[in-house]
């Protein structure tokens, strides 16, 4: 079976120690983590883990299960890419005197669709909110010129289908 | 504490009293039903030590010489009893030893609340004595744990505890208190807990899932049933029994699924597995429907799995989705507690008979007896065989009695030996294959289980591992029997190096202590049996002894356990000799 990316969504009660028993699920079975975020959700005290993996669809099957099955998460999900819209965000610092000898600097802004953030004499501060390709594609890019600091988000992703954590928790309300 | 309990639970609230974390932890143990929990005091759990003193009358604390002692002790009485072990340690060391016995629960879904003390909060984090972090070492083996620092926490949070560790399939639960949250005052009222919202113990029951499942017993040829744990933990034995003679169908067992159906049971036709049955393990590959009931498919149970079962039609009776496709792939997966879903199956199930199948089994079993079951019971060979003195234990109890094997080879022989007529009476560490879990767990059997007779049966090897709960069965007086099975081999590691390691037996020799002396130096009635004539009369006087009794049986050193699966083998290429 071929390994893909997959993004993992996991909706959960907000607790301490949650990451490390979902982080020991993966672990266990030798999955690298590509990324991990964590941010609250569009329902009122929940959390919501966006985790990245490559891996095979039946792995990636198996271990969402065993994820659905700590006490405090509600539920878990796993998609493809092609299911959902994504992004993450990159910062890249460069030295401004190299930035500014080489680069048509409005030309640059419009064509990568980047953002500068901070300009000082020393140096200036890019940011890139993308797809992975678009961000590592500005980074090699800018990697001629002295990359003097670079770093990346985890990946943010909503999905296409509708996701009725809402109507789940309800349920809970309603039938328990 | 963020995690939602049920909504109505807080509707009414009862007047409060004002208690102390400590005091509060005893009383949410009373309100649990809670009447003996077994553990090892120490300086982060003095205050609910100190409480256990002023409750004594109402709560049986049990002093185990270690605290691995406490957790075995605290499965053994679940295991007999279906009701939730409590165990409890101080921090650092006393935490850290808790966790073979928790990891052994987590696999064998055995019911278990660990109360751990740990060191005052401002202290937290700053490597203090006795420090450790038995959340984050618990964490992959347990079904759910807790750190509390706010003693308002604890009575929320045990009833939680307890409502998990029970519900569902079953498991163990830690909560962790800092000294400073045991001290300190809270207003309490205790309520069970009802519900979790981000927790399903249980999956909704599919009926049409029952209906297929019916369907292909129905007009299945050549049917077979393995069933396992999930029918003790579900209290589904009598609803299994009546599936069975219904359908008519041969039902095998798992190790854990051991003592669910009687023995003698006509349609009961042994055990699968690594050791398990000739016929049962070979007739997996030929029957056209297994039917899986409350097991998980265990790599001792499937052998290979690209040879295991392909031909069949599999339906697969379980209560935890994570268990559906986790090995087998299930044609029929039928979700829920099989309390419930067999209770459904039987309504559709037609009267049924498959004499000519079921007549295959019996062939079996008639191989595995001239080539195996025979010799294993020989009166005429030399030494003593393993098989015999369980026979003997059989001869004795009729059946009765509970036995608590270790893990080895003569945990095979208890579990392919012994006769059971009544469900939760097979104790043995199956998941995990804990050595030393016997001794113990047989205290916790016998006290939950104070009427009934309780035989330890224990290797030379996992004997010496908890060999210091002799002190604890000699200061509670609980009347276990204990069989050591001495062959001066970790024998089944000795079994493999003689089959897979050209006999170089590394480190598998011991020279052992005088046993007997051991045993009198805690002043438990002794005996030693070396040669067959004595075997009998010895076994009856431990049986009939109204206090702890020590015997040991001196067996043959290099006897082997046939049938057997070679690893990584195919079920069906099971090895007679």
């Amino acid at each position: 079976m071929e390994k893909k990316d997959y993004t993992i969504s996991i909706y959960t009660e907000n607790n301490v120690g949650l990451l490390s028993r979902i982080a020991a699920i993966f672990l266990k079975r030798h999955i690298n983590i590509e990324s991990v975020t964590v941010s609250k959700s569009e329902v009122e005290g929940v959390m919501r883990f966006i985790i990245v993996v490559q891996e095979t669809e039946e792995k990636i099957g198996k271990v969402v299960k065993q994820i659905e099955k700590q006490i405090e998460v509600i539920k878990a999900f796993y998609h493809t890419d092609q299911e959902m819209i994504y992004q993450e965000t990159a910062l890249y610092k460069v030295r401004s005197s190299d930035f500014v000898d080489d680069f048509n600097i409005q030309d640059f802004i419009k064509e990568t669709n980047a953002r500068i953030v901070t300009v000082t004499p020393n140096f200036f501060v890019i940011e890139k909110t993308g797809k992975r390709s678009e961000t590592e594609s500005l980074y090699e890019k800018l990697k001629p010129y002295g990359l003097m600091q670079f770093v990346r988000s985890g990946t943010i992703a909503v999905t296409k289908e509708e996701m009725r954590i809402s109507n789940l928790l309800e349920q809970f309300n309603t039938t328990n | 504490m963020e995690v939602k309990t049920a909504n109505f639970e807080k509707l009414d609230t009862p007047a409060t009293i004002t208690v102390s974390g400590a005091e509060a932890v005893i009383k949410c143990l009373l309100e649990e039903g809670v009447e003996t929990l077994y553990g090892y005091p120490g300086g982060a759990i003095m205050p609910i030590y100190d409480e256990l003193y002023k409750y004594q009358n109402e709560i049986h604390h049990v002093l185990t010489r270690h605290e691995q002692g406490a957790t075995h002790a605290a499965q053994g009485y679940a295991r007999v009893t279906g009701k939730v072990g409590v165990a409890m340690a101080t921090s650092g060391p006393g935490a850290t030893n808790l966790v073979t016995g928790i990891a052994d629960a987590q696999i064998d879904s055995t019911p278990l609340v660990c109360i751990t003390g740990q060191v005052g909060s401002h202290l937290l984090g700053s490597d203090a004595f006795q420090e450790t972090d038995i959340v984050g070492i618990s964490t992959p083996v347990t079904k759910w744990n807790y750190q509390i620092t706010n003693a308002a926490e604890i009575p929320e949070v045990m009833a939680k505890a307890f409502y998990i560790a029970r519900s569902g399939r079953p498991g163990p639960v830690l909560i962790d208190i800092t000294k400073d949250a045991q001290f300190a005052a809270l207003e309490y009222n205790y309520k069970k807990c009802a519900g979790i919202r981000s927790y399903k113990p249980t999956p909704k029951v599919d009926p049409i899932q029952i209906e297929k499942a019916a369907e292909a017993i129905n007009s299945a040829k050549k049917p077979m049933i393995v069933f396992g744990q999930g029918v003790i933990l579900g209290v589904a034995e009598d609803l299994l029994k009546q599936v069975i003679e219904k359908s008519g169908v041969p039902a095998a067992w798992t190790i854990l699924g051991l003592s669910a159906l009687p023995t003698d049971h006509p349609l009961n036709v042994g055990m699968v597995g690594m050791h398990g049955n000739y016929g049962p393990n070979v007739l997996t590959n030929e029957c056209d429907v297994l039917i899986a009931i409350g097991m998980r498919f265990d790599d001792r149970v499937t052998g290979n799995l690209d040879a295991y079962a392909k031909q069949a039609k599999v339906i697969h009776f379980e209560i935890d989705p994570a268990e559906i496709d986790k090995n087998v792939k299930a044609d029929i997966p039928v979700l829920g507690n099989v309390n419930e879903t067999l209770k459904l199956l039987l309504g559709h199930l037609k009267e049924n008979k498959h004499d000519a199948w079921h007549n295959e089994f019996k062939k079996h079993y008639e191989i595995e007896y001239e080539k195996v079951i025979k010799n294993d019971l020989n009166a005429e060979r030399g030494m003593i065989g393993m098989a015999e003195v369980i026979d003997e234990i059989n001869t004795c109890s009729k059946g009765d009695a509970v036995v608590v094997s270790d893990v080895g080879q003569h945990q095979m022989a208890a579990c392919r030996y012994t006769k059971f007529n009544q469900t939760r009476s097979n104790v043995t560490s199956g998941g995990l294959g804990t050595m030393g879990f016997a001794l113990p767990a047989a205290l916790g059997a016998k006290m939950g289980m104070p009427n009934r007779e309780v035989v330890a049966v224990i290797g030379d090897g996992g004997y010496q591992m908890t060999i210091q709960e002799l002190g604890t069965i000699f200061q509670t007086k609980a009347k276990v029997k204990i069989v050591l099975l001495n062959n001066g081999f970790l024998g089944m590691v000795r079994q493999w190096q003689q089959l897979f390691f050209d006999k170089r037996y590394a480190s598998t020799e011991m020279v052992n202590p005088d046993f007997v002396t051991i045993a009198k130096g805690y002043h438990i009635k002794t005996n030693q049996v070396t040669e067959r004539g004595q075997l009998k009369d010895a076994v009856k006087e431990m049986m009939e002894a109204d206090e702890p009794y020590f015997l040991e049986v001196k067996v043959e050193k290099e006897e082997n356990v046939f049938p057997m699966v070679p690893t990584g083998a195919s079920v069906s290429d099971i090895l007679l000799e």
